[in-house]
């Protein structure tokens, strides 16, 4: 009797975060696209660590593609790894992405030739890693579903005996995260076109609007649960009851001493900074003054 | 055949001596401005640099691209390197489609000390090759803080043609009315994007608020930062004030070297008088071999500006850290947490 063997994946590999950059880079090379290809594919770049693959960059790699075959071209694709690997030698190969909803046939030969790739591209740094084979991200720039959807998938070798049969890709967790740099430019990001960048004050505004909006969450929640519409939630409660005893405990005088303190050394800065601003001024004028003689 | 031949070459003619239109708004796109965030947050506490790409269209500057650089060692054959690797990346970018056009540079800094000569170096380098070129500062500790950091900058024209004749006198400064303030423009920057990413980022913004706060802004210490600050801007003074020395000094041996000049020049007068009273021919009222009378060249004002400009900064961003910080602490205790 032949069995199906399932092989699972050699690590532990569990899921894959998305840096926005690669999000962003992916589009444009997808609106960008010569005219006749239906879509985009390109390397990932990143980093493995804990079974949690870190997708932080990618390019894109010309391809031709008729009805049934694919043509990646390898030269190009090399070339720009060995690019970027000379700005950041950390970001190491980690996978493939198309435009596109779903797999598709030929997705499973590039997966190969990825996998390829990788082995051939292994180094000290990855075999500390213990390699982990390529992700394959989809992302479908077109909506098909009338809903944007950013897939990543893990290949598994589906083998009956000795010969295998056919690759199957499981999808993995993939999760979209931001550093707070970027998460402050976010809003900016979202629209098509922004007049100015918005400067220091107007961000602590929205960043304080935030703020209370979740405090006033939080309160309503409260209020709810008091008033038996909503079923409490004992975790919930546990974690306000954290949040508010961490706030620090200090008598009215003793906050208001050091609060008085704060604000006055402020003070003292800005008078130092105009200090050194009118100096600067008349220095300029002594220098560009008219000769004495 | 010969009319619209010579009518386009009419037209070439002209249109080379059409003035450009001043720059007015540096456009960039979302992806240059993640992916300069991107590698500048990366290497800080390093600066790095890295290419900018896109259009030149009018009064718009459009960046829709840009590539980092790798750091580089201080070495000669690393040179070649360099130049390699930028041409083999814009031929790779080139073949998906990517503008291919150089039209500046960015660059990451520590606390806004940016002014420095190289800045202007590199600018005249780029300036020979390029009708258009902006630099991009961005400053990855002060993003931290809250706001996104970036700048774009670019020399003025009357700098710049000062700069060319490598001329910083004072007299030639009044002349043009530069002041330090007139060395660095600021150009405002407009981000755009394509339709696509839009819907992709309005699609996937995350459900939960929670998430979406961003409390570092919020932070009130600023302590830390504000003390570098004032660390940079404390060196700054010293400059400042050791440039200010040099200059006092070139005025104090101008007009030391002018007292000698009149010194010599009436003992000459009074030789003279008594040469003509024994009928002899009068020497020359001006002796060019005579030490005196070379003239003292006159420190160059450049640093001095580059300096102001740095202060000033420094001043600003102090500034703008305090009240802010005051601000935010009026508020909450105006709602007593």
């Amino acid at each position: 009797m032949a069995v199906l063997q399932f092989f699972p994946p050699s690590s532990p590999v569990v899921s894959a975060r998305l840096h926005p950059v690669v999000l962003f880079s992916i589009c444009d090379c997808y609106v960008r696209r010569p005219d006749q290809a239906d879509r985009v594919i390109g390397t990932l770049l990143g980093t493995v660590s804990g079974g949690v693959v870190e997708i932080k960059n990618s390019y894109a790699v010309p391809h031709n593609e008729s009805a049934d075959q694919v043509a990646l071209d390898v030269e190009y694709h090399r070339n720009m790894y060995m690019s970027h690997l000379k700005v950041n030698p950390k970001e190491v190969l980690v996978g493939w992405y198309s435009t596109g909803f779903g797999v598709s046939g030929g997705s499973a030969l590039i997966h190969d030739f990825y996998v390829k790739e990788l082995k051939d591209s292994t180094k000290d740094i990855r075999e500390a890693q213990n390699s982990v084979p390529p992700v394959h991200l989809t992302v479908d720039t077109v909506f098909s579903n009338g809903e944007a959807s950013i897939k990543a998938y893990m290949s598994v070798n589906l083998s009956l005996g000795d010969r295998s049969l056919a690759a199957q890709f499981q999808e993995i967790p993939l999760d979209l995260r931001m550093i707070e740099a970027e998460r402050v430019g976010f809003d900016i990001l979202k629209k098509t076109a922004v007049d100015k960048l918005p400067n220091d004050l107007e961000g602590m505004e929205a960043s304080m609007e935030r703020l209370y909006a979740l405090i006033d969450d939080a309160y309503k929640y409260v209020d709810d649960v008091v008033e038996g519409r909503v079923n409490p939630d004992n975790d919930i409660g546990r974690f306000l009851s954290d949040t508010l005893a961490s706030v620090p405990k200090m008598s009215p005088i003793a906050f208001d001493k050091v609060f008085n303190d704060r604000v006055q050394d402020n003070l003292a800065l800005v008078y130092l900074s105009s200090l050194i601003r009118a100096q600067l001024g008349i220095a300029e004028k002594l220098n560009t003054a008219a000769q004495v003689l | 055949m010969a009319n619209t031949m010579a009518r386009s070459f009419l037209q070439a003619v002209s249109s080379s001596e059409e003035i450009a239109p001043p720059l007015r708004v540096v456009q960039m796109e979302g992806l240059a401005v993640l992916k300069i965030i991107k590698h500048c947050n990366e290497f800080s506490p390093a600066l790095v640099t890295g290419q900018l790409l896109g259009l030149d269209v009018g009064s718009v500057l459009e960046v829709t691209n840009c590539f980092p650089f790798p750091i580089r060692e201080e070495d000669e054959e690393i040179e070649a390197d360099g130049a390699n690797y930028q041409l083999e990346m814009m031929r790779c970018l080139r073949e998906v489609n990517v503008d291919n056009n150089t039209i500046g540079w960015y660059q990451s800094t520590l606390l806004g000390s940016f002014q420095t000569v190289e800045l202007i170096e590199t600018f005249m380098n780029y300036q020979e090759n390029i009708r258009r070129c902006v630099c991009i500062i961005y400053d990855p500790s002060r993003s931290s803080q809250g706001a996104l950091a970036l700048k774009a900058l670019k020399l003025t024209d009357p700098f710049m043609d000062l700069h060319r004749k490598n001329n910083f006198t004072g007299e030639k400064l009044r002349e043009k009315k530069l002041s330090w303030v007139d060395i660095f423009e600021e150009i405002p920057i407009k981000i755009s994007n394509s339709a696509l990413i839009s819907a992709f980022m309005t699609e996937l913004e995350p459900e939960s608020p929670v998430a979406q706060c961003d409390y570092d802004r919020l932070k009130l210490s600023t302590a830390p930062y504000m003390e570098r600050n004032l660390e940079f801007l404390i060196d700054c003074m010293e400059d400042l004030s050791s440039e200010q020395n040099k200059f006092q000094y070139y005025y104090r041996s101008l007009s030391r070297q002018q007292a000698q000049q009149q010194a010599w020049l009436q003992k000459r007068r009074v030789e003279n008088m008594a040469r003509k009273a024994a009928g002899e021919e009068p020497l020359p009222e001006e002796d060019p071999s005579n030490s005196i009378f070379k003239p003292i060249p006159e420190p160059s004002h450049l640093d001095s500006y580059l300096i102001t400009n740095q202060t000033s900064n420094y001043c600003n961003q102090i500034n703008g850290y305090a009240s802010s910080t005051n601000n935010m602490s009026l508020v909450l205790l105006s709602t007593s947490v």
